[in-house]
């Protein structure tokens, strides 16, 4: 790892003051920072440690029912948080499917919007890659690609968002909080992360210095607490991240979904939001035709980059089965593997 | 830069040449504390898990200046002079190892776990709960029961102490 200067500001204007400086990088928890510092895919000349800024630890209500996380509460905390977890259910639910436990206790809420590709090229500094090195080439294009982009992607880049966190939230018009060189400024979460275009390096709408200070959560997103859910798809049981994942929140009322709200993760640069397949759903009775539908329309415009047509299909599936489980109603307890879609009864041994 | 742990209790003061230094290798390097394993150092296999402030984490993916003024608690600080923890004891009864590399890491997540009281006796939000902990023996089947029995053993002796 090279080294870097350490500093520890008190205040937040500090800390953008200090972070503002070129080859300078916020430190928060360090889950993934650290391990790209490790292998030299991050070289950061200095690290300005932003645990210990007064305030960005709290989980606040707001006085018309929305709530604001602070950029430093922790995964674990939100996720276990009883009147979070009961107001956004599906945001609980990809919170713990998301990594070990002994990352959620450390990982932030601001350092999961910022958490960078899981690309094997991105990690791999012996191979070209646009992001780490403008101009470089990608050798995803013509190499292991099959849990790459389907929507979204450029020639330059065929890298995926990481976060199941931000699924859920882009879903439920979350917006973020900016601190920054001019002041405080907000942006929806929807805007935060870009496509890649043909500058696959700039991955947010972030300038050098801003920090993330909140992430909130309107009134209207509780709306959506009785029918809502998060689904992804693992290589593995526990512990990978997604091939694909779905948030679905629906508002019923006398039998029609009055509103729907759609996202995908693992499919794109960001996360994915559905637009088009939410609209398709209003005043339609739920129920497997009009799910189907609506899927197929949320994919319409995705297309492979490598050997990961798959993910066309799954992505479908993974919709209609997130919006048939909230159509059923949020479960009263989050099941014993949040988020799988093999998820078994509770006690029963899944793998016996 | 100077940095002030208490580590299983104890208060050290150590001086750092540079801020590379992980929670992990200061453990290990600085004050021979060799009981929490390096495995992967990449926050994948869970070997490297201590109790920072009674939070379970990846020692190998914490900055150690970063932690300035934490409380650790280690492997080397579970049981209570020849009297092993509950849980170290349950991972013996249980056979929850074989080789034992990932044991001090398993041992500190399931003390963790059970203090976070997520899991309840389902053995399948025991396994997912333990799922950042690598076993390459295979020895999981014998750590879901060891974790299960000692939460039980805790449980009672906790009963029986507000009795």
């Amino acid at each position: 790892m090279k080294n870097f200067d350490y500093v520890r500001p008190t205040t937040i204007s500090d800390a953008v003051a200090a972070a503002a400086e070129p080859g300078a990088a916020y430190l928060a928890s360090g889950t993934n920072l650290l391990d790209l510092m490790k292998g030299g895919i991050t070289r950061p000349d200095r690290l300005v440690d932003v645990t210990r800024l007064p305030g960005l630890d709290r989980i606040e209500w707001l006085p018309h029912g929305g709530v604001r996380i602070g950029a430093m509460v922790r995964n674990a905390d939100l996720a276990h948080d009883a009147d979070f977890a009961r107001a956004f259910p599906a945001v609980a639910e990809a919170l713990l499917s998301g990594a070990s436990a002994q990352l959620r206790n450390a990982a932030t809420v601001g350092g999961n919007l910022l958490q960078r590709t899981r690309c094997g090229y991105f990690y791999d500094v012996a191979s070209a890659c646009n992001k780490r090195e403008p101009g470089a080439g990608c050798a995803a294009r013509d190499g292991e690609n099959r849990l790459h982009a389907v929507l979204g992607w450029s020639e330059a880049c065929i890298a995926t968002h990481p976060s199941d966190f931000c699924v859920p939230l882009v879903a439920l018009n979350a917006t973020v909080e900016i601190e920054g060189k001019n002041g405080r400024r907000e942006i929806a979460l929807e805007a935060l992360h870009r496509l890649p275009g043909a500058a696959p390096e700039r991955e947010h709408a972030l300038e050098p210095g801003d920090l993330i200070v909140a992430v909130r959560l309107p009134a209207e997103a509780r709306t959506f607490s009785a029918h809502a859910r998060y689904l992804k798809v693992r290589e593995r049981t526990s512990y990978a991240f997604a091939v694909v994942s779905a948030a679905a929140g629906l508002r019923i009322e006398d039998g029609a979904i009055l509103e729907a709200r759609i996202a995908l993760g693992g499919v794109a640069a960001k996360p994915w939001r559905a637009h088009g397949a939410e609209e398709m759903l209003t005043s339609c009775r739920p129920g497997p035709e009009a799910f189907r539908a609506a899927a197929k329309a949320a994919l319409t415009d995705a297309k492979p980059s490598g050997d990961n047509a798959f993910k066309i299909e799954l992505a479908q599936r993974i919709i209609v089965r997130a919006l048939t489980l909230a159509a059923a109603g949020t479960p009263q307890r989050i099941s014993a593997l949040p988020a799988s879609p093999f998820s078994s009864v509770s006690g029963a041994l899944h793998v016996a | 830069m100077n940095l002030s742990l208490t580590i299983n209790g104890v208060r050290r003061d150590v001086e750092l040449a540079d801020p590379r230094v992980t929670l992990l290798d200061l453990l290990r390097e600085r004050l021979q504390l060799t009981g929490t394993k390096k495995g992967c150092d990449r926050g994948q296999c869970g070997a490297c898990t201590v109790l920072v402030d009674g939070r379970r984490i990846n020692s190998c993916m914490a900055l150690a200046v970063s932690l300035d003024g934490a409380e650790v608690l280690t492997i080397e600080g579970v049981a209570r002079g020849d009297q092993l923890h509950p849980v170290q004891a349950a991972f013996i009864a249980h056979d929850g190892l074989q080789c034992g590399f990932c044991t001090p890491g398993q041992i500190m997540s399931a003390i963790g776990l059970i203090q976070e009281g997520q899991a309840g006796n389902d053995p399948e939000r025991v396994r997912e709960g333990m799922s950042g902990n690598l076993c390459r023996c295979g020895a999981y089947a014998g750590i879901t029961d060891a974790v299960l029995e000692a939460q039980e053993v805790l449980a009672t002796s906790d009963r029986r102490r507000s009795a």
